[in-house]
């Protein structure tokens, strides 16, 4: 199916949607659940059509569009998807989908919620699609500030003010950061364009990008939650509301691993060999000590939050080793944890709702009265283990593969992470869903919604379907890390 | 002495016209008026505002080069061109601001003040002599002291006015001392002669140097750089609010205008010492205005804190010394002046509801008047840099030429400072949208204040989102002074 300007659409609707839906009457709560929802929908299906229509044999960038925006500074509108993008895209969709149905309960300014949670997706699509470095960071910022007013509003009452300020403080000075960076990208390629395209070909020397990789990595990879700077995370992702978290640890960290992909490793390749090889060991920090912190939470949310951690530290993992298995399998998880971590958020937010406990240790049973909610939480938990036959294999054992051929050492120690999470998963799961409902939630538990159990089936439907058939995904994931891998010089 | 005056000279100084025309036709309305009639004397200075800035835009554009008129006074150029129609627009708004502002409403006097000191800032900005130079500032400053103490009844007010005048007297004092040694090296007063007899009479540089510091005391007082800014709270705070916007904007943007020409114009000799001094002064009004602005909790206060650390960015672009510099200074401007205009506007709109400028009483504001709220996000996040708004790409275009000048440091610096800048807006937007408002009735806005705050809010959405127009004004302005 051709869509034309499809992008532009996608990039735009939410944000133009969000600014309409200021305009509706605060009274009229329905039409707003439903303009929502429509939204929401929307996007999801042409994000669907992005990424079925994209062809992983056909040109490197598709669904082109550009046009002039400030031409005697060289910036320009110039949106397109490759094969590490079109699977974001499609995340994005689901996600902003999914969350939309989970938030149908909000009721405190709804209206204000919505718009704002479009407007964070505009941002993510603008960042995902764009082949503009100006426009990137336009998009990344337009994505990061929402959360702020989206945890600091409708987040957890007792951190939620300490953990939007906390979020948004990380974030913008990773972003700046990376933005000083980016300025002296331009300034030093002497092209005088910030088409990230031809920045590739800028051929900086290799002491500049020495100099400079550091800062737009680790300016970007905050949001992707790197060791050290990781901390704002699993307190931003407790503190949000349901979707928000959703949103938050299943997109907006993506934003950031790839966007330390697309200007860090991208456009500066020799950098990134330089330093790649150290970082690794961050990751690895990432990886083990997030499962092990993970290990001993007994609040659920921060357990999920850790464990998000410790899974993004995979794909940070996976860029690390320069090996062509290692790229594949970061490309995958990206969208496997997106997948798999919204899912998480969203049945600990039904959970909670009706506990209004996130102790571990007070909860049981719940089988009986959310049968469908623990079936898709078993499942997501399969996939954060790295079961076969689901996507979270078909993303984990190529980056293993590839730390094994780089660096082994790192290979077996981060294995520790396998058995850590997989003990976590199996404890919550036991705890949570087995045994005998606590006496104190007798007559609070009941089933979870339809509309809830089609955001849980939708999110499912693509762990499962990854891990049967990887060929929906790994062609057009490959396709994209050639070009990754062609610059870095490797595979 | 200017030969026959042709129409070039006219239309040059058509702004200017204007203004004086309008003063007149002011003082005239204000004695036939009877005394319930001249709240309209807002109307009759907003509707002359806006047809002299119509009239600016479409008749008094200059040559790409531009060209020195009236005998090398004046030089019509864009730079003054842009800045000319950002001071008319500031003067337009601010009258806009006044109506229902008990003290200064219905005061024909405010009215001429406000004209008259608008009209000396359109000299400021087109000036290319050091006479016609001092003369433009005084003319500016003078009326802008009476306006900052207006409000006889209030001691805040009379303290404000006499602080402001007292401070710059004493700067200005010190400022034509500057302009003296530099007519004494130089022997000529023009701003553009003054390079090339500045090298024939070979003054040595650190002589040179310290003069330009004198000068510089001058123009650091008028834009409120650190450490010339101790005024600014004070006076921000005391002054009638409308007086606090247009100072904060229109004056600190005069000040840029004179601060950019002068320091490429005259002194091109000593390019490395100057900019060594703007580039601490940017980082010592970058960081003490926002460190500062942390423990506001009055709201003019954190503006006038938060517009220092502003002109700190600003001085990024002036001290990057370079064309880029200056689109950057001047596109900043352009959105600094519509964003702070449209935050000041929000805060006469609160005050004369709840009648405070605390912040505590903003709470809940979102609750009562979502649209207000909004507005206040879109206004406050633009200063804080915030895409899709302009003070997303000002902020852009000042780092971006820090670092083309090889200033990384500043830049590094700069962004760092962003981020402190953003904290505390986002304390404020906290308050307005978290806090339980004490009362829930919405706050009511009045026509013209509606007008002004559509306006520079729809202004700050345009600045930020359509690029190329304003950046082709702000080139052609660097044009003019390379």
């Amino acid at each position: 199916m051709q869509i034309p300007y499809i992008l532009s659409i996608i990039v735009f609707l939410p944000i133009v949607a969000g600014a309409v839906m200021l305009f509706i009457p605060p009274k009229n709560r329905d039409l707003i659940h439903r303009f929502a929802l429509a939204v929401g929908l929307i996007a999801f299906l042409l994000s669907l059509v992005v990424y079925f229509s994209f062809d992983a044999s056909g040109p490197r960038y598709q669904f082109v569009e550009k046009y002039d925006w400030l031409p005697a500074l060289g910036i320009s509108y110039h949106v397109g998807v490759d094969g590490i993008t079109a699977p974001l895209v499609l995340l994005t969709g689901v996600v902003i989908f999914t969350g939309v149905i989970i938030s149908q309960r909000i009721d405190d300014r709804p209206r204000e919620f919505f718009s704002f949670l479009f407007i964070l997706a505009s941002g993510v699509f603008g960042v995902f699609t764009s082949l503009d470095l100006f426009a990137l960071f336009f998009f990344y910022e337009i994505a990061v500030f929402p959360m702020y007013l989206l945890i600091a509003l409708w987040g957890w009452k007792q951190t939620r003010e300490y953990a939007a300020m906390k979020l948004t403080l990380y974030l913008f000075i990773g972003s700046v950061i990376a933005l000083v960076g980016a300025l002296a990208m331009y300034f030093a390629s002497g092209l005088n364009t910030f088409d990230m395209i031809a920045l590739e070909g800028a051929n900086f020397s290799p002491e500049f990008q020495n100099l400079w990789f550091p800062f737009v990595f680790f300016g970007f990879a905050v949001l992707g939650g790197i060791f050290p700077f990781h901390n704002w995370s699993p307190d931003g992702h407790v503190a949000a509301p349901t979707a928000v978290s959703m949103f938050h640890a299943g997109v907006l960290m993506k934003l950031g691993a790839f966007a330390a992909l697309r200007v860090g490793i991208m456009l500066m390749p020799i950098g990134a060999q330089t330093h790649l090889p150290w970082i690794i060991l961050l990751t690895l920090v990432n990886v083990v000590y997030g499962a092990l912190i993970a290990m001993v939470q007994t609040d659920f949310k921060y357990m999920i939050g850790f464990s998000s951690v410790s899974h993004m530290g995979l794909v940070t993992m996976g860029f690390a080793t320069l090996t062509p298995q290692g790229y594949l399998g970061a490309g995958v998880q990206m969208f496997s944890h997106g997948v798999m971590t919204a899912l998480f958020f969203a049945v600990v937010g039904m959970v909670y709702d009706q506990a209004h406990t996130r102790e571990i240790p007070k909860l049981g049973g719940l089988v009986k009265y959310m049968p469908f909610a623990a079936v898709a939480f078993i499942i997501g938990g399969l996939t954060s283990m790295g079961m076969p036959g689901f996507s979270g294999f078909i993303a984990e054992f190529p980056i293993f593969l590839g730390l094994w051929d780089s660096q082994p050492w790192i290979a077996i120690v981060a294995a520790i992470a396998i058995v850590v999470t997989a003990a976590y998963i199996m404890r919550a799961i036991g705890r949570v869903f087995f045994g005998e409902l606590p006496p104190e939630l007798e007559g609070h538990m009941h089933d979870i919604q339809p509309s809830e159990k089609l955001a849980l089936g939708v999110l499912c439907a693509f762990m499962i379907t990854i891990g049967i058939f990887p060929n929906v995904i790994v062609p057009i994931v490959q396709s994209g890390m050639q070009t990754v891998l062609a610059l870095l010089g490797v595979g | 002495m200017f030969g026959s005056i042709t129409a070039e000279m006219i239309l040059a100084v058509l702004p200017e016209i204007a203004l004086l025309v309008l003063v007149a036709i002011v003082f005239i309305a204000d004695l036939i008026l009877a005394e319930k009639q001249r709240g309209n004397l807002a109307w009759i200075a907003a509707v002359g505002l806006a047809i002299a800035f119509l009239l600016t835009l479409l008749f008094a554009r200059p040559d790409a080069g531009g060209e020195q008129v009236w005998g090398g006074m004046l030089r019509h150029d864009w730079l003054a061109f842009i800045f000319k129609l950002l001071f008319l627009a500031a003067a337009l708004l601010t009258t806009l601001l006044t109506v229902g502002w008990t003290s200064i409403w219905r005061k024909g006097e405010f009215y001429v003040l406000l004209l008259t000191s608008t009209l000396g800032m359109t000299l400021m900005a087109a000036s290319a002599d050091l006479i016609m130079l001092f003369l433009a500032i005084e003319t500016t400053s003078i009326p802008l002291y009476i306006m900052a103490g207006f409000m006889t009844e209030d001691d805040k007010s009379a303290e404000s006015g006499f602080k402001y005048l007292l401070f710059g007297a004493m700067t200005t004092a010190v400022m034509l001392y500057g302009f003296s040694l530099l007519y004494g090296f130089a022997g000529t007063t023009n701003l553009y002669e003054m390079a090339a007899a500045l090298s024939v009479a070979q003054v040595p540089g650190p002589v040179l140097v310290g003069a330009l510091l004198l000068i510089l005391l001058g123009f650091g007082f008028k834009v409120a750089l650190v450490p010339l800014h101790f005024w600014a709270p004070d006076v921000y705070e005391g002054a009638p609010t409308p007086v606090t916007a247009f100072l904060s904007t229109a004056s600190k943007a005069a000040g840029f205008a004179v601060l950019a020409r002068v320091m490429i114009a005259a002194f091109p000799s000593i390019l490395a010492d100057w900019q060594t001094i703007i580039a601490i002064a940017a980082a010592l009004s970058m960081t003490l205005g926002n460190a500062v602005a942390l423990t506001q909790h009055n709201i003019k206060r954190l503006l006038a804190y938060s517009s220092i650390a502003h002109a700190g960015y600003a001085l990024l672009g002036v001290a990057a010394a370079s064309e880029l510099g200056v689109i950057s200074v001047v596109y900043y401007f352009l959105v600094y002046a519509v964003t702070q205009m449209a935050a000041f506007t929000i805060v006469i709109i609160v005050w004369h509801k709840v009648g405070s400028d605390e912040i505590e009483d903003y709470a809940g504001l979102s609750r009562r008047s979502p649209l207000l709220g909004v507005a206040m996000m879109l206004a406050f996040l633009s200063l804080a840099g915030v895409p899709p708004l302009g003070g997303f790409i000002a902020k852009i275009l000042v780092f971006a030429a820090a670092v083309q000048s090889g200033l990384v440091w500043l830049a590094v610096l700069g962004v760092l400072n962003a981020i402190v800048g953003l904290y505390y807006y986002l304390i404020v937007l906290k308050v307005v949208y978290l806090s339980e408002p004490k009362d829930t009735k919405p706050v009511p806005v009045m026509r013209s204040h509606a007008a002004a705050l559509i306006t520079t809010i729809a202004l700050v959405l345009v600045l930020g989102i359509v690029l190329a127009p304003w950046y082709g004004w702000a080139a052609a302005s660097a044009a003019a002074l390379f």
